[in-house]
């Protein structure tokens, strides 16, 4: 019997190992090693950091990178923001009848391909869109503007994008959350506001981490919403990754750009679990 | 504050308007996209020009419905193929997964532990480029030292759904070690004193218990597959998958046969999304 289990042991862990050495490790390695080889004209490699130096001596690299960093924290913090009172209100103050129902139309749009969301804000928003469409029957409007291709819209986009990986966790940790302590603390003469920052807010600390740990990471590398709601000249990092791999055909700098990116969205995460004393194996459950 | 608690009219109120407020953002692309595949007109925008349903079934020179548009047709075919082998490897590797940290012990689990959930916290972009790197690589290889020229190291097929396994295989993972952590192991000692080997405590008993699980994971699999784009993006070869072609298709100005497309797919995801719940509700 001993040996049986052994055997099942070997039959679990073998391509649990390829999996994750053949397609995670040794492609993130090469990822590295692809960064620091530059080639010259004649297609000979060498090692070298210049990769890594364009990046800070190239304004338009770091500024992009910077730019796609505060972007990403910002769209974090307000998809928590949208997010808080739709979860408390599902949770805590709809009839519970309509809880399953209000649930499950909540989750319904994020089924529907990512691509297809944005093209849907794309006709809604454009110069011959929906809403320029109703503005100028309405005499709102005499000309039609363009509400596509800026900062403001490409925000709201991935805010949409992103908002079911907040609300979730936040369903999910403030449904834990005992109404009996609102209760006494309601009874005790509390307000709204200390209640929120006092109870809710600190129950719903594990919810919070991990919305926004995947809603930063998924926003950070996203890609069709800001290519196709942002502006021409504002770009995004995964962009400026995409243009060297598939445009310059330069592979070498495309690799910096990427391990960069990867650098700080590990940096990021590693900093959120840090100030929060919260573990990655907990949150992502 | 609750609904417990006494709440003041405006409160609620306000309350209620701004979840009314919040659905309609979430539904609003989606009701236009789907209302202007039906609409007269040869631009997916106002005004309306009357019901039509040629963005689906015309073959007119100037309008090609989706069900004879080849192109789409066959992306969405190619789609088809890479979710369904996803899935199935994801479903897999993840069962076994599940039951290596659940019920097997060995050193550096916890190691393994957290490198299996790396792929949930590395963006889609970067395990793109870095199997595509990785492929390439083995692929200079494999020509350099035996002149042999494999065609699954080049951008292509088989590469995408290697590319998109890598990642759902961690939420299968995810998922089937959920279910398993619920399993009562006193079953499986009873089988084995009855003189089952493992294999059939897993085959008759364990597996049987986590069905709900894996078919939930699976339809999940398949669709995140079906909706990918980030990291396919850098792995596709001359076969576009669906999402591609229809981002190369919005990108460069866009017809209605590109709602059609979408009412399609939004029809047939929240199908798919419901039943899971019900099946999902019905097995609890």
């Amino acid at each position: 019997m001993k040996r049986g289990i052994r055997w099942a042991f070997v039959i679990f862990i073998t391509p649990v190992l390829l999996w994750l050495f053949l397609l995670i490790v040794l492609p993130h390695i090469d990822l590295l090693i692809m960064s620091f080889r530059i080639e010259d004209d004649v297609g000979n490699s060498t090692w070298s950091v210049s990769n890594y130096l364009n990046f800070f001596n190239e304004p338009i690299y770091w500024l992009t990178f910077t730019r796609t960093a505060v972007y990403s924290i910002l769209v974090t913090s307000l998809t928590f923001i949208v997010a808080l009172p739709v979860a408390f209100f599902i949770t805590k103050v709809v009839d519970v009848r309509y809880q399953g129902f209000l649930t499950m139309l909540l989750l319904l749009p994020f089924w529907v391909s990512e691509l297809v969301r944005v093209y849907g804000w794309m006709i809604l928003l454009r110069e011959s869109g929906v809403i320029n469409h109703f503005l100028l029957k309405t005499g709102l409007l005499r000309q039609p503007i363009e509400m596509l291709y800026n900062d403001v819209t490409m925000v709201m986009g991935l805010v949409y994008t992103s908002m079911l990986f907040m609300v979730v966790p936040l369903i999910s940790v403030l449904d834990s959350l005992d109404d009996s302590l609102i209760e006494a603390a309601y009874d005790l003469g509390a307000n709204m506001g200390s209640i929120l920052v006092k109870i809710i807010i600190p129950h719903s600390m594990p919810g919070i981490v991990s919305g926004s740990i995947v809603v930063f990471m998924l926003t950070l590398g996203n890609y069709l919403t800001p290519n196709l709601m942002g502006g021409k000249n504002s770009l995004w990092f995964t962009e400026q990754i995409y243009n060297q791999f598939i445009a310059s055909f330069n592979w070498n700098q495309g690799s910096a750009f990427g391990f960069l990116l990867l650098l700080l969205s590990s940096l990021v995460i590693w900093a959120g679990l840090k100030l929060t004393g919260q573990k990655l194996s907990k949150v992502v459950k | 504050m609750i609904r417990t608690l006494p709440n003041s009219r405006r409160y609620q109120v306000g309350f209620k308007l701004y979840m009314f407020l919040y659905f309609g953002f979430l539904f609003a692309p989606l009701l236009v996209t789907c209302v202007l595949a039906f609409n007269d007109s040869q631009f997916p925008s106002l005004p309306w020009k009357g019901f039509t349903i040629e963005w689906f079934t015309a073959n007119l020179p100037e309008r090609v419905g989706i069900f004879h548009d080849t192109i789409n047709l066959y992306s969405i075919w190619v789609s088809a193929r890479v979710a369904f082998f996803v899935t199935i490897f994801s479903v897999g590797v993840g069962t076994c997964a599940a039951f290596l940290f659940e019920q097997e012990d060995f050193r550096f689990k916890q190691g393994l532990y957290f490198l299996m959930l790396a792929p949930l916290v590395v963006p889609g972009v970067i395990l793109g480029i870095s199997i595509l790197l990785f492929s390439n690589t083995l692929g200079m290889f494999f020509e350099d030292h035996w002149a042999l020229d494999v065609g699954l190291f080049r951008p292509g097929f088989w590469l995408v759904v290697l590319g998109q396994f890598s990642f759902i295989a961690t939420l299968v993972t995810l998922v089937v070690s959920a279910r398993l952590k619920k399993f009562d192991r006193s079953l499986e000692e009873a089988a084995l004193n009855l003189g089952a080997n493992r294999f059939e405590v897993i085959w008759y008993i364990t597996l049987k218990f986590l069905r709900p699980a894996i078919i939930g994971s699976a339809a999940v699999a398949f669709l995140m597959s079906f909706e990918n784009f980030n990291t396919t993006l850098f792995l596709v070869g001359s076969d576009a998958t669906l999402p591609i072609n229809l981002y190369l298709q919005v990108r460069d100005g866009s017809t209605p046969v590109i709602n059609a497309i979408s009412f399609l797919l939004i029809i047939f995801t929240s199908t798919a999304a419901l039943a899971n719940l019900y099946f999902s509700k019905k097995e609890r």
